[in-house]
């Protein structure tokens, strides 16, 4: 679970900066996303990542089943709230909605891009940005991107503690980083289908 | 004080349980919470009623054999107390208070409040111990030195009393703190090393075994555990675990 979370947040965090790059400038974006979908080390990594990708799911939901089936009886009364974070008993419900959004994503850009003729377009940026022109999209997008924060809130700081590295001079910083990591990752990648949206 | 109280009772292992509600009335709020109890019981044998069974021993927060699940929170609502250190004055009048027993699919329920926790008693004789050698030559203990910040932290690992609180709290049903308390106890210590290996494989294997949860690092355990057992146990547990998989020789 903590490697494959990882690992996933490495590629996050290349992606989100990928995506940045539509801020900055069309061909500089048209570069990079060129570069990812032409380079050997690159697209070997994309099996990896489907790997991840399902092995982090599937041990994400075989983990929540054999929890739940530690506790046959619910309590009558329970008040969670004292003594834990919503974000870390929700790991599955905001770990399901990024997957539900993770189709949707593939649908529309990797099939695009790679099997499809584009909508119509000749640039990688092009397409980009015109799905953001919809309002429908936008909004799916960013709140999928807030579940994606919501499920790294937690997820960032938790897989150190699984890794077994808990210490008292390095434990404090992992949460700061934990705290602003999820909150980068999900006003990033938010603003960039914002900025498209309000100026398609 | 006048209270209402929600109870959960169950005639016996098999039976099926029930919510059963009683007033209360003159409570002082003085009182231990288990003392709260008697007063019901005492009321429920004059009535020629069931009295309520739950766990009790030492009334002093030292045996780790008084349980319940307080308003939704194990050991109640205060913190760093046990059930039998929980005092009245910190409901109000009026209150209603629903008390359940623990629950985990490892602690089945004997009688009302009663569960059985010899899971735990199983973890431990799968691996919580040191061999030594008891002919009556026994070594000073001083006379092996030990870290200061290492005999500290094993003796706070070593305040755990085995109530269960954590597993009961844990959205999981997970003994991780618990079994985190036991191993970093023996295995911060000289004395632990022999077995240190071997200790962690087995008391993992039995708590899987058990049907206890897996840890998702909540941290629910560590405010609900009435001696402040840290998380940092459970890490340890974790590459304790890792290192032993991976130092482990072939059967
Ligand atoms: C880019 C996407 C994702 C990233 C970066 C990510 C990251 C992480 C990380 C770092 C953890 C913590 C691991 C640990 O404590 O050992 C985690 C846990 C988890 N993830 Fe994800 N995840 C992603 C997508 C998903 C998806 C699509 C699911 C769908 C089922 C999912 C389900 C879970 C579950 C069930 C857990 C563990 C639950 C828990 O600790 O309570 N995740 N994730
Ligand atoms: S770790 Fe704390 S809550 Fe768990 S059994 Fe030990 S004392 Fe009780
Ligand atoms: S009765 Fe011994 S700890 Fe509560």
């Amino acid at each position: 679970m903590s490697l494959t979370g990882l690992f996933l947040i490495t590629f996050l965090t290349l992606h989100l900066a990928i995506n940045l790059l539509t801020l900055v400038d069309k061909d500089l974006f048209n570069e990079a996303s060129h570069f990812m979908a032409t380079n050997i080390g690159i697209q070997a990594m994309q099996y990896v990542l489907a790997l991840g990708f399902i092995m982090h799911i599937g041990l994400g939901i075989v983990l929540t089943l054999q929890n739940k089936k530690a506790r046959p009886e619910k309590y009558a009364f329970n008040k969670p709230s004292a003594n834990s974070q919503l974000s870390s008993r929700s790991m599955i419900y905001t770990g399901l909605l990024v997957l539900v959004f993770l189709v949707l994503h593939l649908k529309d850009y990797f099939v695009e891009l790679k099997f499809g003729d584009m909508n119509g377009f000749n640039n990688d940026y092009d397409l980009v940005v015109a799905l953001f022109g919809m309002w429908q999209y936008t909004v799916i997008y960013v709140l999928a991107f807030i579940a994606l924060g919501i499920h790294l809130n937690h997820g960032f700081q938790s897989a150190f503690q699984s890794l077994g590295a808990n210490h008292s001079r390095y434990t404090p910083t992992i949460k700061k980083l934990s705290a602003i990591y999820c909150v980068v990752v999900a006003v990033g990648f938010s603003a960039i289908a914002i900025v498209h949206f309000v100026n398609s | 004080m006048n209270l209402t109280l929600k109870i959960y009772r169950q005639d016996g292992p098999n039976s099926k349980g029930r919510m059963e509600t009683y007033p209360v009335t003159d409570i002082s709020e003085h009182m231990s919470f288990l003392e709260m109890l008697d007063v019901l019981n005492e009321q429920l044998v004059n009535d020629g009623k069931e009295p309520v069974a739950f766990d009790h021993d030492c009334r002093e927060g030292i045996c780790g054999m008084c349980s319940l699940y307080i308003n939704g929170e194990a050991h109640g609502p205060d913190r760093g107390v046990t059930t039998c250190q929980l005092h009245m004055r910190k409901f109000k009048d009026g209150d209603t208070i629903h008390i359940e027993p623990w629950r985990a699919a490892a602690f089945p329920i004997i009688k009302d409040l009663v569960v059985d926790r010899s899971a735990m008693d199983r973890i431990m004789n799968a691996g919580g111990f040191v061999s030594v050698n008891t002919s009556g030559n026994t070594q000073d203990a001083n006379a092996i030195p030990i870290p200061k910040v290492d005999a500290d932290k094993a003796f706070d690992a070593a305040t755990c009393i085995g109530c269960g609180a954590c597993v009961a709290t844990c959205k999981n049903s997970s003994a991780m703190l618990f079994v985190g308390a036991k191993v970093s106890q023996l295995a911060l210590l000289p004395q632990g090393q022999v077995e240190r290996t071997d200790r962690v494989l087995n008391m993992v294997a039995q708590m899987d075994e058990e049907g206890f949860g897996n840890c998702t690092n909540t941290g629910a355990c560590e405010v609900e555990c009435p001696k402040g057992i840290s998380l940092e146990n459970i890490a340890r547990l974790n590459s304790e675990f890792l290192i032993a998989s991976l130092k482990a020789e072939k059967k």
